[in-house]
């Protein structure tokens, strides 16, 4: 039988696999973006794991807000790439550090 | 073992397998594509929960919409010119360092042994006689209108930003301005000139 645990380990597996390649692909922000979505997919999995488990309308309904919020997140991290590359030709973490911080 | 239990380990074994090929491949566009994978099978995962609405939005928002975007940028790119794999065998232990001590953290916290034990899964929409898609939109209506709204505008605000940020206006190029050519007046354009006729001419 398939219970609660299963799905979120399943979940902490993901975020993990996440973090590890955010650690690991730290010179290409496309690869960092798509982290981005792997992990708010594993935050997902366990809103929906609970709502389904405890019977509760409001796990999915976050999960709706949150793929709005990643939707939001990725039009613009994507259109911000765009502009950076339009203007340095270049998306290498490194070489962006206009800021100095 | 019944054949939702086989089905969720394909089906995990799949997801985490897609998951480290988004991390650990070479090329962007592979990564994306592996990112496709991912969510596909988190939508599978879903249904098996019994969430059929957001497992349908998934595919939807995100195999529909976000994965063409990153597609779209990834090969509207330079892929020459995107970083190369120096660091990649310096960081590798570190990030499997870090990722397998949160992931003894979080499975501990959890107390996924205690959990195993839990019961099945329940359909608390046919509980109550409805389809999932019914029970969430009962919900978000009424008690969740507020937020939804929000996310409304949050959705508008984004389209906007993102139009803004990549809208850009080069000098010395020619292109047409509807407004000032609708506004045009016919005293801009036209020059009523008298030309005096010449007065030995014979008409034809």
């Amino acid at each position: 039988m398939i219970t609660l645990g299963h799905y979120l380990v399943l979940g902490a597996i993901l975020f993990c696999v996440s973090v590890a390649g955010i650690f690991i692909n730290r010179k290409n922000v496309i690869i960092l973006l798509m982290a981005i979505e792997l992990m708010l997919l594993a935050v997902n999995m366990n809103f929906v794991a609970f709502s389904s488990f405890l019977g509760d309308a409001a796990g999915q309904i976050f999960v709706f807000f949150i793929l709005t919020v990643a939707a939001a997140e990725s039009a613009i991290g994507l259109a911000i790439l765009v502009l950076l590359f339009r203007n340095r030709a270049t998306i290498n973490v490194e070489e962006l550090d206009t800021m100095k911080g | 073992m019944s054949f939702e239990v086989l089905l969720f380990y394909f089906l995990a074994t799949v997801m985490v397998g897609a998951s480290i090929a988004v991390v650990a491949l070479r090329n962007p566009v592979h990564c994306a594509l592996s990112l496709v994978l991912t969510f596909f099978t988190c939508a599978c995962l879903w249904l098996l929960l019994r969430a059929e609405f957001l497992a349908i939005a998934l595919v939807l928002v995100y195999v529909g919409a976000v994965m063409v975007l990153f597609l779209f940028v990834v090969m509207m790119l330079d892929i020459k010119s995107l970083p190369g794999r120096e660091g990649f065998a310096a960081h590798l232990p570190v990030g499997l360092l870090v990722a397998v001590i949160m992931l003894a953290e979080l499975i501990g916290l959890m107390g996924a042994r205690k959990l195993m034990s839990g019961g099945p899964v329940r359909d608390a929409a046919a509980e109550q006689g409805l389809s999932n898609t019914e029970w969430l939109g009962r919900t978000l209506f009424s008690e969740y209108i507020l937020p939804f709204e929000i996310a409304a505008v949050i959705l508008t605000l984004a389209i906007v930003a993102a139009v803004a940020l990549t809208l850009r206006r080069r000098p010395n190029v020619r292109t047409q301005d509807p407004a000032k050519q609708a506004a045009v007046r016919k005293e801009d354009r036209l020059k009523l000139v008298d030309l005096p006729t010449q007065s030995g001419s014979k008409q034809p």
